[in-house]
């Protein structure tokens, strides 16, 4: 069983650390500025990540059809 | 031909490039035409944009709010055919805003499996595992005080209803009483015998066993099974995602609850967020209101930006405000500046409020921008 298979989760991934550089240039916020999600998110544990990791999530959006967040996995 | 060479030039949202792709390939326009038509539009996209330093927070507060006003006082009502009471209008969606970690009329929709969706006997047989079946329902009790025992009297028709063995009930009994009692069989009926002479322990006993939940999950209270198109859905009255999740013959991945709390412990943050923009948006249709969705979503992430589930209010983002002007403007003024004062706070005016109460310029819209001159720099 997969939480991620959920219709209400959209899809998460956990960005490597060039990508995570380029996406704070971008939007020139420091990683602490970014939203939040906790390490002990059930889906977090399911993928893997550790805290400091940023995550991106792939919602699909009622405005924009698909849309892309961070968060940043904290304790 | 394809336009979405041109397309992907263009940072538009993929909703709108969808749009615009469709509308080109109607009227076949040609490629020089097209190119114009996109410019266009992304043109019209970037003056729609909202405005660097808009105030979309209060926006979206009175966006709500004034629909807010004429939504029903009216707790309950039934929802749809099946005959299942839910609360809506204000009612329910202050408690979408509050986070209640226990709604008043928790509720599931809970789809099954292909090979159980098509077939009522299998539906059936899958609400019989969820359904919470208590002792009294299946059986008559009794307590015989000169022999300081119980008797259970299973109802073997409701037994047969249920798929209910008699071993497996017994099973399920000896579990429950462990080594305060033993359970005989005499004619069809259970006998739990208690070990001491004690009417106290009898009475727990009995009132135990009465309302023990021989099957089924303890909070579901009851499910109605309903023909949706080509499938029947499950819907109950109470709520435990994470029991019926594992249950044989649920599609857990179209199961959904409105206890949005639940949805946070089980799935996570972000299912947390999908399922306060889709309750919210459900709650004002169902009254006829319509609010645009960028104002509930604006709503949902800033309920969801820190990770974990945060009201709208004095316990969650209100209260959790920098200024103490601001946390005092909004609720518990007195209570609010006592504290400060005792705690020795400072505030440092930054935000809006604490600034129109000082009656300084705010940082908003205009006032967000300030004149850097670049001095000595000159060609």
């Amino acid at each position: 069983m997969r939480l991620q298979d959920h219709i209400l989760v959209p899809k998460h991934e956990i960005l490597k650390e060039e990508e995570v550089e380029e996406l704070l240039n971008l939007l020139g916020v420091k990683k602490e500025q970014l939203p939040k999600i906790k390490a002990s998110d059930p889906i977090v544990k399911e993928i893997g990540a550790k805290p400091g990791d940023v995550i991106k999530i792939t919602r699909k959006s009622l405005t924009a059809g698909v849309s892309i967040f961070y968060r940043l996995v904290v304790e | 031909m394809s336009y979405d060479s041109i397309l992907d030039d263009y940072p538009l949202p993929s909703s709108v490039k969808e749009e615009i792709k469709q509308e080109l390939e109607r009227l076949k326009v040609k490629k020089n035409v097209a190119k114009k038509i996109v410019e266009h539009c992304y043109q019209a996209y970037l003056s729609n944009l909202i405005e660097p330093g808009e105030a979309v927070g209060i926006v979206a507060a009175q966006s709500i709010g004034e629909p807010g006003t004429q939504m029903t006082m009216r707790t309950f009502h039934y929802a749809g055919v099946a005959e299942l009471n839910v609360t809506l209008g204000l009612p329910r969606l202050i408690e979408i805003l509050d986070v209640r970690k226990n709604p008043s009329t928790p509720m599931m929709t809970i789809r099954l499996l292909p090979e159980y969706a098509k077939d009522r006997e299998k539906a059936r047989e899958v609400a019989n595992r969820i359904e919470a079946t208590y002792l009294k329902d299946i059986a008559e009790i009794e307590v015989d005080l000169r022999e300081m025992s119980i008797i259970i009297k299973p109802d073997s028709e409701a037994l047969k209803r249920k798929d209910l063995t008699f071993e497996e009930l017994k099973e399920k009994l000896e579990k429950t009483v462990k080594k305060d009692a033993e359970i005989l069989e005499r004619d069809g009926m259970l006998i739990v015998k208690i070990s001491k002479e004690s009417y106290k322990l009898l009475m727990d006993k009995f009132e135990e066993l009465r309302d023990l939940v021989v099957m089924g999950i303890k909070e579901i209270k009851r499910v109605i099974i309903r023909k949706e198109e080509d499938e029947y859905v499950l819907y109950t009255e109470g709520s435990n995602l994470k029991k019926v999740m594992k249950v044989k013959g649920v599609d857990f991945t179209r199961t959904l609850t409105n206890d949005i709390y639940e949805i946070y412990e089980v799935l996570g943050i972000e299912a947390a967020r999908a399922a306060i923009i889709k309750e919210a948006i459900e709650t004002l249709e169902e009254q006829g209101l319509e609010v645009d969705v960028r104002h509930i979503m604006l709503v949902a992430d800033v309920m969801t930006a820190d990770g974990e589930l945060r009201q709208i209010g004095r316990h969650g983002v209100a209260g959790e405000k920098q200024s103490i002007l601001a946390r005092a403007a909004f609720e518990m003024t007195v209570n609010n500046l006592l504290e400060a004062a005792v705690k020795g706070e400072i505030d440092y005016l930054k935000g809006i409020t604490e600034n129109i109460i000082i009656g300084q310029p705010i940082k908003l819209g205009t006032g967000d921008v300030e004149l850097i001159a670049n001095l000595g720099v000159r060609k």
